[in-house]
């Protein structure tokens, strides 16, 4: 060590000044890089050597895709795919990215519950119209239909759809002296009455297993079946409407005896699953997985090709491109190519996303796949029944959608927790009118 | 080295006129100026990088959002509406799930910084005795705090977990019943004040043991040879003469205490980050974060809620600090 005013300083301030403007040049610079990069909104096409950008969450199963793409010697252009693990934060940064007008890829994805509040007023303006005529029966109709606005701006093209079948623990059923084949159990699934009837019977039977693993789950399946849960046609929040408080009526009624209580994803789901104390559950395509995951060594699981009430939709998302895009038109290309045939079967064996498009359903159905697991089940034939039986036209999802949904799922874990019907059902309205 | 050389500048210049004539001052040299000019701003040059980042990433977020907040900014608008005044105010105050959360933070942070700090101080008084092994036990203390939240979390979630876990389970052995510990309001906020105590009683005791070995010897020898016994010596010699640090961990405690996220976030079985289905521990922190994500005037809400979050962590700082000092004031 030695003291600095042993030794003449100039050289040393000097030396100082230079580190110090050189950092003050590079605060300068940053802020002008922020700045600049937002200043043209121009066009500019995309040359073999340059990148068009997609985001998407979780895995939709496009890793290979786009080296595939990347790999053609042909491609007009190079894809780079940034994967964000959950939809949530995602969810976050696109919002925020959207209001400050910069930030966001050429492509995003969009999970389809929040879907609503980003064709909404507002929001959708800030998304490029992808209607294409040639492209309009390639979809299932309620899924294509999920991607439109009001007036009929296409917003997303759809990648999956979430088909709900229902998933039944076979051992349980013949614990209970019920029918355990996969053709027999259908009519157990055929109404709400019946299940419910069934429920009640299997606890009877069998003290100590569940028949429902999760009521959030089933009544959320309810809700996707009425016409206007949340909203009125002109958007206007009304929860408080015959239709939503049966359903809610229904689940808390057997929700006490009939639910394990439990939250899926959760420790106790889990134990409950690998313990085989779970008899049913709604069961769209990418829920094979997590039970698979949670019940490695059941040998229960299967499959019925039926859902009471109708149809049902669990999940499934879209690809957008936002307007701040520079390379609207090669991203709409892309998407274009992603959700074309081949490539959503591709996806569907990469990460077991059930296509939305007909023709994958199609290809899939022929190629008859079965699930060793679920006892031989013929899952794309059965998750092809199921997209037909959904009602395109049913719930009516308005722009707060997604915020309700959330609202009304917090309402039947409360009952499943032990609160009253009634004082759940009163903080739900209270949360509601919280909203707006 | 750097402290004496200023003032022994200070007093040459200040020496030389007052024995020679006032006008008459000693002439510097162009270096000896710039040299002079180096030990004077020097420190401020040094400590200058980080308050021109503080100001860009701290103090220009806090002065924006304590003005967004008196605005409406619809969700999904670029730029921000209308002036509504103190509306956004009112609207976070009003709201029922807010209250909510103020009690809940507020309970949170009594069972976790209390017990914590007490704990801690005794943890490093342990610390300060001729232990063998001395480091290894020191090191362990703080070993949790190696731990990422988030694992913190996970370990916790499976340990508090309703039906399957540990503690319901060792309840269950003890012929007790287990408890619901995310749909209780009480027992959440025990299983998240755990959580943290886990995570930082360790780090507080090391912050205080540093204090403690500062105290000169002799003050215990003094105590031992008039016959006080070891609490007599730690209640009057240790804690009066680790006041000032006592003071620091019980500021920086409660302001990590009043800020609480991520624990109770992972905690959450809600799948809508709600705190529990009936926001049983929803935090202030967490309300802010919703709030931000929400539908209606989204980020003046959020900023109009923090900015009452930052007032009650300022005085609740304020109050613990004059609590803390007048206690010690009156026992020395």
């Amino acid at each position: 060590m030695h003291n600095p005013l042993s030794q003449p300083g100039g050289r040393r301030v000097v030396r100082r000044v230079a580190a110090l403007g050189a950092a003050a040049a590079l605060v300068v610079g940053l802020t002008a890089a922020c700045g600049g990069s937002s200043g043209s909104s121009s066009k500019t096409a995309l040359g073999p050597d340059d990148t068009l950008k997609i985001t998407t969450f979780s895995d939709f199963g496009y890793d290979k895709l786009v080296d595939q793409w990347n790999a053609d010697p042909k491609h007009p252009f190079l894809v780079k795919q940034t994967k964000i693990a959950d939809w949530d934060p995602w969810k976050q940064t696109l919002t925020s990215d959207l209001q400050a007008g910069t930030g966001l890829p050429d492509i995003v994805a969009i999970e389809g519950d929040s879907m609503p509040e980003f064709l909404a007023t507002g929001a959708s303006d800030q998304f490029v119209d992808l209607k294409d005529p040639s492209l309009a029966n390639r979809w299932l109709e309620y899924k294509y239909q999920a991607g439109q606005t009001a007036d009929g701006k296409q917003i997303g093209y759809p990648t999956d759809a979430g088909p709900e079948a229902f998933c039944y623990n076979a051992d349980l059923f013949k614990k209970a002296g019920f029918p355990s084949d996969r053709d027999q159990v259908a009519k157990i699934f055929s109404t709400w009455d019946s299940y419910f009837d069934y429920g009640v019977k299997f606890e009877r039977a069998v003290p100590g297993a569940k028949w429902i693993d999760d009521s959030v789950s089933v009544g959320q399946a309810m809700l996707n079946q009425t016409k206007y849960p949340f909203q009125t046609a002109d958007n206007k929040v009304n929860v408080d409407n015959n239709e939503l408080r049966t359903v809610f009526n229904t689940v808390a009624k057997y929700a006490p005896t009939l639910s394990t209580g439990a939250q899926q994803g959760t420790p106790d789901w889990t134990r409950d699953m690998a313990d085989n104390k779970v008899a049913t559950m709604p069961c769209p395509g990418w829920m094979f997985a997590n039970i698979k995951a949670a019940a490695p060594h059941s040998t229960g699981w299967d499959i019925a090709d039926a859902f009471p009430g109708g149809g049902g939709n669990w999940g499934g998302s879209f690809l957008a491109v936002p307007q701040q895009s520079k390379h609207q038109a090669e991203a709409k290309r892309f998407a274009n190519w992603l959700t074309d045939k081949d490539q959503q079967v591709a996806a569907f064996k990469a990460a077991g996303n059930y296509p939305a498009n007909l023709a994958s359903e199609q290809v899939l159905a022929a190629q008859n796949a079965t699930d060793s697991y679920f006892h031989g089940a013929p899952t794309s034939k059965i998750l092809a029944n199921r997209a037909k039986a959904v009602d395109p036209k049913l719930p009516y999802k308005g722009d707060k959608y997604a915020e309700v949904l959330g609202l009304f799922k917090s309402a039947i874990q409360r009952v499943d927790e032990g609160k009253s019907a009634d004082e759940s059902w009163r903080l739900f309205l209270q949360a509601v009118a919280g909203l707006s | 080295m750097i402290d004496n050389t200023p003032a022994s500048v200070g007093t040459a210049a200040g020496a030389v006129p007052a024995e020679t004539a006032p006008p008459v001052r000693p002439r510097l040299t162009f270096r000896q100026r710039l040299s002079l000019l180096d030990t004077k701003l020097s420190p401020y040059v040094y400590v200058l990088p980080f308050f021109v980042v503080f100001l860009i990433i701290g103090l220009y977020p806090l002065g924006y959002s304590a003005y967004l907040s008196f605005f409406s900014w619809p969700r999904f608008g670029v730029a921000h509406g209308p002036g509504v005044g103190w509306a956004n105010y009112s609207h976070v105050l009003h709201d029922p799930i807010f209250r909510k959360a103020l009690v809940n933070t507020l309970g949170i942070f009594v069972i976790s910084s209390v017990p914590q700090i007490i704990i801690a101080t005794i943890v490093a008084a342990l610390l300060n005795t001729e232990l063998r092994g001395r480091t290894w036990w020191r090191m362990s203390v703080l070993s949790p705090f190696v731990v990422a939240p988030a694992a913190t979390a996970l370990i916790f979630g499976s340990l508090f977990a309703d039906q399957s876990g540990l503690v319901n389970g060792a309840l269950h052995g003890l012929g007790l019943s287990g408890v619901d510990w995310h749909a209780n309001r009480p027992a959440s906020w025990l299983a998240i004040a755990t959580m943290v105590n886990w995570r930082w009683t360790g780090y507080n005791a090391l912050i205080l043991l540093a204090a403690m070995q500062a105290i000169p010897n002799e003050l215990y020898e003094a105590a031992s040879l008039d016959g006080a016994g070891r609490v007599r010596q730690f209640l009057s010699i240790t804690v009066p003469s680790i006041r000032p640090t006592l003071l620091f961990v019980i500021v920086t405690s409660t302001i990590g205490g009043l800020h609480i996220f991520t624990e109770p976030r992972l905690f959450d079985t809600n799948l809508q980050h709600q705190g529990g289905a009936n926001y049983e521990f929803q935090t202030l922190t967490m309300y802010v974060f919703n709030t931000a994500n929400s539908s209606t005037d989204p980020y003046p809400r959020a900023a109009a809620a923090t900015w009452i979050e930052v007032l009650l962590i300022i005085a609740v700082s304020l109050g613990s600090f004059l609590l803390t000092r007048a206690a010690q004031r009156r026992s020395s």
